[in-house]
């Protein structure tokens, strides 16, 4: 009943401050005034709706904190999406049904849907590798897209100036973008919170300034041509050929991050990353080497950026800095925050949602952005650990006394 | 078995340590006490090598160690209870004591130590699947010995287990420490601001006052100490 009345109120208020706008018309040409009186209808019901709507998901979601407070309900307990996963059983048959479709689906739909799958794919493999440096090891990255620049340029620079092909240049981008975050790294050790954001988003500018300034090394804003597409034993192969052909290769990769990635985070580095993710002191107190951890989260994050970069490269075949904006390593922290910080699924989800909607919902390209701020904003009230949180190996210790009931 | 010969630490321009010099042997419970800012916690921090000591020299079992990094002073067998706990609050508690045996590859060794330290503290073994955060005051401080149980050190130094917890627990704590040290023959560093507690556990006390050491004895006879009694018992 409260809501209710708030929520009169508050669309009262509104159709007050829209008055102006969405009533009145002056017509210029005509030289009279229209009123629209059915707007105010229009808006009135709107925001009465959302404010309604509004007010009854925060009630909600403050009544189940109340409860998990009071021990009713569970804050830990698994959801139902968790629980689904942790049934090997389903998860083997649901991984096998979404690899069957994964391979059939550049021979079920045409090349223009192959492509945007493809754009999709390299996001997964970036939203995966930072989940490294922000998920895991909680180090904030915003200048992350460097190293996806490092990886492009290192193969369309090899290929313009020695020829070098798409299967040599893939280690070696990885590589160099491992370099470069070490390179990151050593600066920033010391860091923390804000400051280490503001460094990282610097890193992220300098190596774009640098593309664009250098057109000695880098050809400038004008970018690199031509660019070779991957190649299969020397074939000659048609732009749809070899779009499914990028696909396969591109799906190899995510299937290889997704193995890797998942490796890393229940080995031993892993659980140093999220010890330093939880707290540093104590990390150091436990004898974890500070300086090798913090380093290997950001070089290995780097490493899949550069990989995928020169996927990226090979798959454009044509690069310029305007396709490493601050913008990208925003949509690619995105994609790691909205699927869930530290879960691979999350980020796999994440990415899909936030690269494939776009393309979809072209008509409404104007709204993007807002649709956007406004998405990531419900997001965070009320499912801040993301789509899909982060299921944790638990640690079993076997042969382990149980001996709870003597207690 | 640890000696810290006239350090000198400091945070930027200013000194924190002056000349300290603190001698602790095999076996031994050892307190430091002392007011607020009086250098207590930067003494361990230096020992462990988080802020290491411009001047002076630290020995452990008589090889210098100042100069190592955290990591490497843990491996030798110094393991640290940081002051406020500082247990991982998103791992479980059986997580938590895993990331204290860290450095340790021997897995049946760690196992056995597991069921040691639930020994010692039977609600951890009730709680093992919980997150540490979710634990109360008393059972983190708990946690976070067991967890620095984990190292298999041969010398804990402890920052401040007392902090924030109720006297009965407070008393249950000091207890378990000095079962730890007598059962396991652990060499115990206390640092403490409740003087009364901490001296009646340790064989020996240092008092500390800005920075520099200013009385050293038995800790039986420190709490008879006239100046003693009056700046940290309250008598």
């Amino acid at each position: 009943m409260k809501n209710l009345k708030q929520s009169l109120a508050v669309s009262l208020w509104f159709i007050f401050l829209t008055f102006p706008l969405m009533v009145v018309k002056v017509n210029t040409s005509d030289k009279i005034v229209q009123w629209r009186w059915m707007n105010i209808l229009w808006v009135g019901l709107a925001i009465f709706l959302l404010s309604f709507v509004w007010r009854h998901a925060l009630a909600r979601k403050e009544a189940r904190q109340m409860a998990a407070q009071s021990g009713q309900d569970d804050l830990n307990k698994p959801t139902r999406i968790q629980a689904m996963l942790e049934d090997q059983k389903l998860r083997t048959r649901a991984m096998f049904a979404l690899l069957i479709v994964a391979l059939a689906f550049p021979w079920v739909f045409d090349t223009y849907q192959s492509t945007i799958m493809i754009s999709a794919l390299i996001y997964v493999v970036l939203g995966l590798g930072l989940n490294i440096t922000v998920g895991l090891a909680g180090l904030l990255d915003l200048g992350y897209v460097a190293f996806f620049a490092v990886g492009a340029y290192s193969y369309a620079l090899l290929n313009h100036h020695f020829g070098l092909g798409f299967w040599t240049v893939l280690p070696v981008g990885g590589i160099l973008s491992c370099l470069f975050g070490v390179i990151l790294g050593f600066p920033i050790l010391r860091l923390r919170g804000d400051y280490l954001a503001i460094v990282t988003l610097g890193f992220g500018m300098i190596i774009k300034v640098v593309l664009e300034n250098w057109s000695d090394f880098s050809f400038g804003p004008s970018g690199i041509a031509n660019i070779d597409k991957p190649s299969l034993f020397g074939l000659k192969m048609d732009i749809a050929a070899s779009t499914t052909y990028i696909y396969y290769i591109m799906i190899a990769l995510v299937i290889l991050t997704v193995i890797v990635t998942g490796r890393l985070k229940n080995s031993r580095i892993g659980r140093a990353w999220i010890a330093l993710r939880e707290d540093e002191i104590a990390c150091v107190a436990m004898g974890i080497d500070m300086a090798r951890t913090k380093l290997s989260a950001y070089a290995l994050g780097a490493f899949w950026a550069g990989m995928v970069g020169v996927m990226f490269a090979a798959k454009t075949t044509f690069i310029n800095p305007a396709s490493f904006t601050f913008m990208e390593s925003a949509i690619i922290l995105s994609i790691v925050v909205l699927g869930g910080m530290g879960s691979i699924l999350g980020v796999i989800l994440g990415a899909m949602i936030l690269i494939l909607m776009p393309e979809y919902l072209r008509a409404f390209s104007e709204y993007r952005m807002i649709i956007f701020g406004a998405a990531m904003v419900l997001m965070m009230i009320f499912r801040p650990q993301g789509i899909i949180s982060n299921v944790r190996q638990k640690y079993q210790f076997k042969g382990l006394k149980e001996k709870t009931e003597n207690v | 078995m640890l000696r810290l010969q006239n350090i000198q630490t400091y945070y930027g321009n200013i000194q924190a340590l002056k000349d300290v010099t603190i001698d602790i042997e095999e076996g031994e419970i050892v307190t430091l006490i002392g007011a607020n800012g009086a250098g207590k916690t930067t003494t361990l921090m230096s020992i462990c090598g988080i802020t290491p000591p411009r001047k002076g020299e630290i020995a452990f079992k008589g090889s210098r160690i100042h100069q190592l990094k955290p990591e490497s002073i843990v491996q030798l067998g110094i393991c640290q209870v940081p002051e406020g706990r500082r247990i991982f609050p998103g791992m479980t508690v059986l997580e938590n004591l895993d990331m204290g045996a860290f450095l340790r590859k021997d897995k049946a060794a760690i196992k056995t130590d597991l069921d040691m330290v639930f020994d010692l503290f039977p609600i951890l073994d009730q709680r093992r699947s919980q997150l540490g955060g979710t634990l109360s005051g008393g059972e983190q401080q708990m946690l976070a010995i067991s967890r620095a149980l984990m190292a298999r050190p041969r010398l804990l130094l402890l920052d401040e287990p007392s902090l924030g917890l109720a006297p009965l627990i407070i008393q249950q704590i000091f207890e378990i420490i000095k079962k730890i040290n007598e059962e396991s023959g652990t060499t115990i560093f206390l640092v403490e601001q409740n003087a009364n507690q901490a001296l009646k556990l340790a064989h020996r006390g240092y008092v500390m006052e800005n920075g520099r050491i200013t009385l050293v004895d038995k800790a039986s006879v420190l709490l008879e100490n006239d100046a003693v009694k009056k700046a940290y018992l309250g008598l």
